[in-house]
């Protein structure tokens, strides 16, 4: 075992944790060795350069792709060492958002959140109604959202819808892969908001792959950047003592600049408030 | 059940829990217990949701109890309201007795408590703590009114109005078909003026896909149509002592009418298909507005070369289909009948003028060109979902079967007026 998956097994606060992580497309090796472990409550945001296997890393945790080899463990247990019951469980304590939303286009918003309540739930059809539209509000769509087909909604509404549904089940972690990409910023400063009001009032640990460096400042608690097939982790300020050139360019060249003086002006602002 | 439930529990005095109420009662009644979907770990959110009534003169407490949580809610418990006593003034709900709560468990919550407020009672909520109540508050601010859903409309107005739908929509697919046809032809008579612009590696690649590939399954079925026509013939004919007539039926059926109609049919299900698939899938991939946008003219790109490959194939691939049908008939003929190759081939050309088989070619290069320019204006028609696909390329068959066999009988009709 390596030194940094020993560090990782000191640290007991652990709802996810990666160790030893390979994963192979053919010859070509996205990740090599790599560690990564994610606590109770907190937002966690991986970036990494593109092609570097930010979205690889989120489907492998989820198990929508098998690792080559390493352990990842999730509430404890080894995900792949489940039976098909036991992944079923598991499925319900998390839930994804994909990038546009992955809604199924044949059923409108209530419908789709309905889909996991159906499917896994006794909950009777009223109750089930009103927890859908309920969802709905969560997700800040308005109440007449409910009724439409994706095809009718804008890109940031099926993203809400989609985050509507993946909060069906009450998850206790979330994954979202790039929540703010295509977003205008007023959206994606809305969406960070409800993001981070969500994980306050139920709790959630959240897993964001993003490239939204407002996003990180304004409601990461940590990030993992992917470099050399393994990640670096830690909170932004610790990550800028890392020598490395690819982490110092991206928070400190001029988007990351701007991105960290908006989220200081912001938090200045938060402590006059206060 | 639940007025029953409390009924008990106001005639058992004092604290009591349904939990512990009497063992005389079937308690599937009373103790709600539903053994949901098994968590891993985490503390207990298995034990069950319950929930009791207890009266104390003019006071009602409902106790909440166990995890209200998505996984176990029912309905057994989805209207704890109905268990209060409607006489009730005042209503302590205590959900000091949870062990654990989500947004549904919360949501219920809010719910009873409204419901228990337009009933009239005078109603708080004690024992949460600050997780519980946070949680709560948030679900309680997120509890809008909702829109019901669309009403189902009247069987009998739905019936008209899907009538009336299906019409207007009929008309203008027949109206836009039309426009599409000028468009093509326009093309067509565009690129005749400076043939150079025609994209000849599409059209060599799509005459190889709809042409040369479809080889194998169009020949098998025009041999197995010759074949079946053979035999049903020399079963009814051989009554009159007519065998050698089955050699004319093969003749003229497969020449003037399943050489083309098979082809057609197959053609339209394997590249008109396969057509609409490529273009929607490209315009749901917006590569047909990035085409616009760079300056290329789809209508010359995509349908063009797919238009004039299928006109080139279908004469050919007739002409392949009618071989083979005359082959299965030949085939079955030798076998059943005893009617030698050779006594067949003399028999079929007393049976069959060079007409039946012009016949047949005539319609060839026209049902290619529908077929193709269906395939095409259906893929063009594609919204941006991947649901719109599949709808669009059953469209184009259908559409495009539809519109063969019309006309079909359309020169079925003036053929005989021209009597040929």
């Amino acid at each position: 075992m390596t030194e940094s998956g020993t560090t990782a097994h000191r640290d007991e606060q652990a709802i996810i944790r990666i160790s030893g992580l390979v994963t192979r497309f053919g010859a070509n090796v996205i990740h090599d060795g790599l560690d990564l472990t994610v606590r109770p409550r907190e937002v966690i945001g991986i970036v990494g350069a593109s092609g570097s296997g930010k979205s690889v890393l989120l489907r492998a945790i989820i198990g929508l792709i098998r690792p080559a080899a390493g352990r990842i463990e999730v509430f404890g247990r080894d995900i792949r060492a489940l039976d098909a019951r036991e992944r079923q469980a598991l499925r319900q304590r998390w839930a994804m958002l994909f990038q546009d939303g992955a809604l199924f286009s044949s059923l409108t918003v209530a419908q789709n959140i309905e889909v996991p309540l159906i499917e896994h739930t006794r909950i009777p059809p009223p109750l089930r109604r009103e927890l859908a539209a309920l969802k709905v509000a969560l997700a800040g769509l308005p109440p007449e959202a409910a009724h439409k087909y994706p095809a009718e909604l804008s890109g940031g509404m099926r993203k809400r819808a989609g985050l509507a549904r993946a909060l069906a089940l009450d998850p206790e972690i979330l994954f979202l892969d790039e929540p703010t990409a295509g977003l205008d910023p007023i959206g994606a400063a809305r969406f960070d908001a409800l993001i981070a009001e969500l994980r306050r009032t139920l709790a959630l640990t959240v897993v964001m792959v993003t490239h939204d460096l407002d996003s990180l400042y304004a409601i990461c608690d940590r990030v993992a950047v992917l470099i050399d097939k393994r990640v670096k982790v830690g909170t932004i300020e610790s990550l800028l003592r890392e020598p490395d050139p690819w982490i110092r360019e991206y928070f400190l060249g001029p988007r990351g600049r701007a991105a960290r003086q908006a989220a200081a002006r912001a938090r200045g602002e938060h402590a006059n408030e206060g | 059940m639940y007025r029953v439930l409390s009924r008990i529990e106001e005639a058992v005095a004092g604290e009591v829990s349904s939990a512990s109420t009497p063992s005389a009662f079937p308690p599937a009644s009373l103790v709600v217990s539903v053994p949901g979907p098994r968590r891993m770990s985490g503390p207990g959110p298995r034990d069950p949701p319950r929930f009791a009534v207890t009266r104390a003169g003019a006071d009602a407490t409902l106790k909440l109890t166990g995890a209200w949580t998505t996984q176990n809610l029912t309905a057994a418990v989805a209207a704890p309201e109905r268990a209060v006593p409607s006489d009730a003034v005042r209503v302590r709900v205590d959900i000091s007795g949870l062990t654990a709560l989500d947004t549904a468990g919360a949501w219920l919550v809010t719910r009873t408590l409204r419901h228990l407020r337009k009933a009239g009672h005078a109603v708080e909520l004690v024992g949460s703590g600050a997780a519980a109540a946070s949680l709560i508050e948030t679900v309680a601010r997120s509890d809008v009114p909702v829109p019901p859903p669309p009403p189902p409309d009247n069987p009998l107005v739905a019936i008209v109005v899907r009538i009336g739908r299906a019409s207007v929509f009929i008309a203008r697919e027949a109206r836009d078909l039309i426009n599409f046809l000028g468009l093509t032809v326009i093309v067509l008579g565009r690129l005749g003026l400076r043939p150079w612009r025609l994209r000849f590696t599409a059209l060599v690649s799509h005459m190889e896909r709809a042409g040369l590939n479809a080889l194998p399954i169009v020949g098998l079925i025009a041999f197995l149509i010759g074949v079946v026509l053979a035999y049903q013939g020399a079963d009814q004919l051989a009554r009159f002592g007519a065998q050698i007539f089955t050699v004319n039926l093969v003749g003229i059926g497969v020449l003037r009418e399943m050489g083309i109609l098979l082809t057609a049919i197959m053609v339209a299900g394997r590249s008109g298909s396969a057509f609409t698939a490529q273009i929607g899938t490209m315009a749901v991939n917006e590569e047909i507005d990035a085409m616009r946008t760079i300056g290329l003219d789809p209508m010359e790109v995509l349908v063009a070369p797919r238009v004039i490959a299928l006109v080139l194939v279908m004469p050919l691939l007739t002409f392949y289909a009618d071989l083979m049908g005359l082959l299965g008939g030949a085939v079955m003929a030798t076998a059943v009948l005893d009617i030698s190759f050779v006594r067949f081939a003399r028999q079929l050309s007393e049976a069959v003028t060079m007409w039946s088989f012009w016949v047949g070619i005539i319609k060839a290069p026209l049902f290619g060109f529908i077929i193709a320019m269906i395939g095409c204006y259906e893929g063009l028609k594609v919204a941006r979902n991947a649901e719109s696909v599949g709808r669009q390329t059953t469209r184009a068959v259908v559409e495009a079967v539809f519109l063969v066999i019309v006309l079909d009988a359309l020169f079925s009709i003036l053929f005989s007026v021209l009597g040929i």
